[in-house]
């Protein structure tokens, strides 16, 4: 039955005798539900920073936006998600839980990653409060790195029982993840 | 692979102990309770603090211990408990967790543990917030918007550390409502019972469950916002700091824009209101239709209404911003997407009165809260008509008129519904009838009390009086009537004030010596009514989940045995 259907039931009138319909599991809904708000939280920081960055030029004055530089260890971490990614999607496809396993370890490998790429740009100079678009780069990948620190550790729970509807789960998160990560990426590349 | 019901999804969990059961519960009628206790113990510090305000702006000066910090610290703290802590809280965590489960006919929360974790961050959240009347400095004084620069800069009370422990609240909170929202949200999805399709729940479901949607997509912002003030504030960074001269120093921070802060809040801000009166206006539309013994007029109008309501707030944020300068098309854009939202709103209070029209109104305590609650919503709705109109809200903008405004539209008036609410469900919470003169005394006194409060602001706005001031002084164009209202005004809001005292007199009093409630003592026809315990036992439905074969509106039903009919009743037309 369609949503439209659904909303335009006159249901003061007699129904059809009630039905079991089949649902999605109430985890799927879940997850699906919390895309929705990280997908908000992720759009209005990118919304922030692209309206920070324009904002100082437009009023007249010389822009104070600093463009970070773009190490390739930005392109490894990339690619060490991806990998995670299509790990997980192998474990949800084949229901192998060792894909499961490697999939979370690349997983930790893209955070430890992160963190290196922290320590390079701390030790070159581009620290926090130095410019904006500094902040914005740390904000952007700490909170995305805790969606990911979230995301292992139900990995590691769902590994644990060997649930495998779970670890179905954790494979579509990581794909949300690693979407959201493109687009900071494409934004921090691109700017 | 997919399940259906709620009975399939896992074994129900099972309390062994006291501490399982009562406090580390993840049942959601407990966890219902502790939502409610929380937030109206914290919404009672706010109401003191609204009380110590009103002391200070009808007698100014007479009372030296309220000084000018003070006084900005009570109105911010007032402000934000209020409107999160104590409005938010309750209307989702308490009434959405009691009645979710028990309206649609699951068992419990889809994710119970979560649910508790919900419970127990927002109880975190609300400890930190009251940290910061314990930091040096006191709490902020920034106001409840906490617009920065001035909320994190030197001569605003609270500018070191109650500021933290605000921010550190407000991201704790978000973390609790995104918990309990998903919950909300995937129960009313996921764990309906056999029979009870979406247009089939009850009017209060659709306003807890849009609100909990709207919860979870406009929080963020605030939580957003949050985080980039507390880096401003502690690591130095310029999110929203522009370059100032502070104390005659010019201050490190470069560029940084309030404007973005006010954006990212009111996005927050604006759904925030309607994610309080969504819920108040399911709530009293069932209230309305039971006490009237009549089915809600256009039930379809009104679960649609409730959803493009909650759509349209997402677009009018930038109407608390018309003084902050923007360009006039902007302006124009969200004045006009603002009085849109009025026609879905006007289609409520129509079918609100038009279910009491040939009602067999029964004027118990409940009802006179919801009559009561039409009469604050429309007052308080048409005076959001005039601000928000960009040239009618520049001149009224930060003055007592929108004080009365907000305090009418989303302040009194979910109050009066959750007063409401309460005097109508506690016999199902705690199995005991309330006592009816003590209610009623109650009812009046805070329903004329509250006009007595904020019809006279209106006035005081027009002539002029700005809002948060310490003391008006002797100003030109301040004539002394203002002073005499305001002390009137006062007076009237401590009468409110003690006579709350008769509410929690009543239900603690009833707790133990009311008389037994019937299970369902108002002839209600939904759900919640129907469970074989009173109060509803762990698992709320017994043995076997109810099957539901008709919406939660068949009142006086022609022909039908009694003036209401169950949801669980089957159909006996035979060929019709």
């Amino acid at each position: 039955m369609t949503i439209l259907a659904r909303l335009t039931e006159k249901s003061w009138e007699p129904g059809p005798p009630p039905v079991e319909r089949e649902r999605p599991s109430a985890g799927t809904v879940g997850t699906l539900a919390y895309f929705g708000v990280a997908m908000v939280m992720f759009s209005l920081l990118v919304a922030a920073y692209l309206m920070r960055m324009g904002l100082h030029g437009a009023m007249g004055h010389g822009s104070d936006w600093k463009s970070m530089p773009d190490p390739p260890l930005l392109w490894i971490n990339t690619l060490l998600l991806a990998a995670s990614s299509v790990a997980w999607e192998m474990a949800r496809r084949e229901r192998m839980a060792r894909a499961a396993t490697a999939g979370a370890a690349l997983g930790g490998l893209f955070l430890m990653g992160q963190l290196l790429l922290w320590r390079h740009y701390q030790a070159t100079g581009y620290t926090l409060s130095a410019n904006p678009a500094n902040a914005f780069f740390y904000l952007l990948t700490a909170l995305h790195g805790l969606h990911i620190v979230g995301g292992l550790f139900a990995a590691g729970r769902a590994l644990a029982a060997a649930n495998m509807r779970n670890i179905a789960l954790c494979a579509l998160y990581w794909h949300f993840l690693l979407i959201i990560w493109l687009v900071l990426a494409a934004l921090l590349l691109s700017t | 692979m997919a399940t259906t019901l709620a009975d399939d999804l896992r074994p129900l969990h099972h309390p062994h102990s006291w501490v399982t059961r009562y406090v580390w519960s993840q049942d959601h009628k407990v966890i219902a309770i502790q939502y409610s206790c929380t937030a109206i113990g914290i919404g009672l510090v706010a109401l003191v603090l609204s009380a110590l305000m009103r002391l200070q702006l009808g007698f100014p000066g007479a009372f030296p211990a309220i000084q000018p910090d003070n006084y900005l610290q009570f109105v911010s703290m007032h402000g934000m408990i209020m409107v999160v802590y104590l409005l938010t809280a309750l209307l989702l965590g308490g009434f959405g967790n009691y009645l979710i489960p028990l309206m649609i006919g699951a068992r419990d929360m889809v994710f119970p543990f979560v649910n508790m974790l919900s419970y127990w961050f927002y109880l975190l959240s609300v400890i930190v917030l009251v940290a910061g009347f314990f930091v040096p400095g006191g709490p902020t004084g920034a106001g409840w918007t906490l617009y920065p620069p001035q909320a994190i800069s030197e001569g605003t009370p609270g500018h070191q550390w109650g500021i933290v422990t605000m921010l550190v609240s407000l991201a704790i909170f978000v973390a609790a409502f995104t918990m309990g929202g998903l919950n909300y949200v995937t129960t009313v999805l996921q764990a309906r019972t056999k029979g009870m399709t979406l247009m089939r729940m009850p009017l209060s479901v659709w306003g807890i469950f849009t609100a909990s949607v709207m919860g979870l997509l406009a929080f963020p912002a605030l939580f957003v916002a949050a985080i980039m003030m507390l880096f401003d504030h502690l690591a130095g960074t310029s999110f929203f700091m522009p370059t100032m001269q502070s104390m005659g120093a010019i201050t490190p921070t470069e560029g940084g824009s309030p404007l973005l802060f006010q954006h990212l809040f009111w996005f927050f801000g604006h759904p925030e209101v309607y994610i309080v009166a969504l819920p108040a206006f399911g709530i009293v539309s069932d209230l309305i239709s039971v006490h009237a013994r009549r089915n809600i007029f256009g039930y379809r109008m009104m679960v649609w209404a409730i959803v493009i309501i909650g759509a349209l707030s997402f677009l009018v944020w930038a109407h608390h911003m018309y003084v902050s300068g923007m360009n006039p098309y902007f302006g124009f854009f969200f004045a006009t997407s603002t009085l849109i939202i009025a026609i879905p709103t006007a289609i409520k209070v129509y079918n609100w009165l038009l279910t009491l029209w040939r009602g067999d109104i029964h004027l118990r305590v409940p009802m006179l809260f919801a009559i009561a609650f039409i009469f604050t919503f429309i007052h308080g709705g048409l005076s959001g008509l005039f601000l928000g109109n960009v040239s009618v809200d520049v001149p009224l903008s930060d003055t007592f008129f929108v004080v009365a405004h907000f305090h009418m539209v989303m302040g009194v008036s979910p109050v009066l519904v959750i007063f409401g609410a309460i005097y109508h469900w506690y016999p199902k919470i705690f199995g005991r009838m309330w006592n009816d003169t003590l209610g009623k005394v109650h009812f009046w006194i805070t329903f004329l009390g509250v006009y007595a409060i904020f019809l006279p602001m209106h006035y005081l706005g027009i002539l002029g009086v700005p809002r948060r001031y310490y003391a008006l002084g002797e100003t030109a164009f301040i004539p002394q009537s203002v002073h005499l209202a305001n002390a009137w005004i006062s007076v009237a809001a401590l009468i409110v004030f003690c006579a709350q005292g008769l509410f929690f007199f009543n239900m603690i009093w009833s707790l133990f010596r009311g008389p037994r409630a019937d299970p369902n003592p108002w002839g209600a026809a939904s759900l919640e009514w129907q469970t074989p315990d009173t109060p509803p036992a762990h698992g709320n439905w017994g043995a076997k989940l109810p099957v539901v074969y008709r919406w939660a509106y068949d009142y006086s039903v022609p022909g039908a045995a009694r003036d209401f009919i169950p949801q669980t009743e089957p159909r006996t037309e035979l060929g019709a």
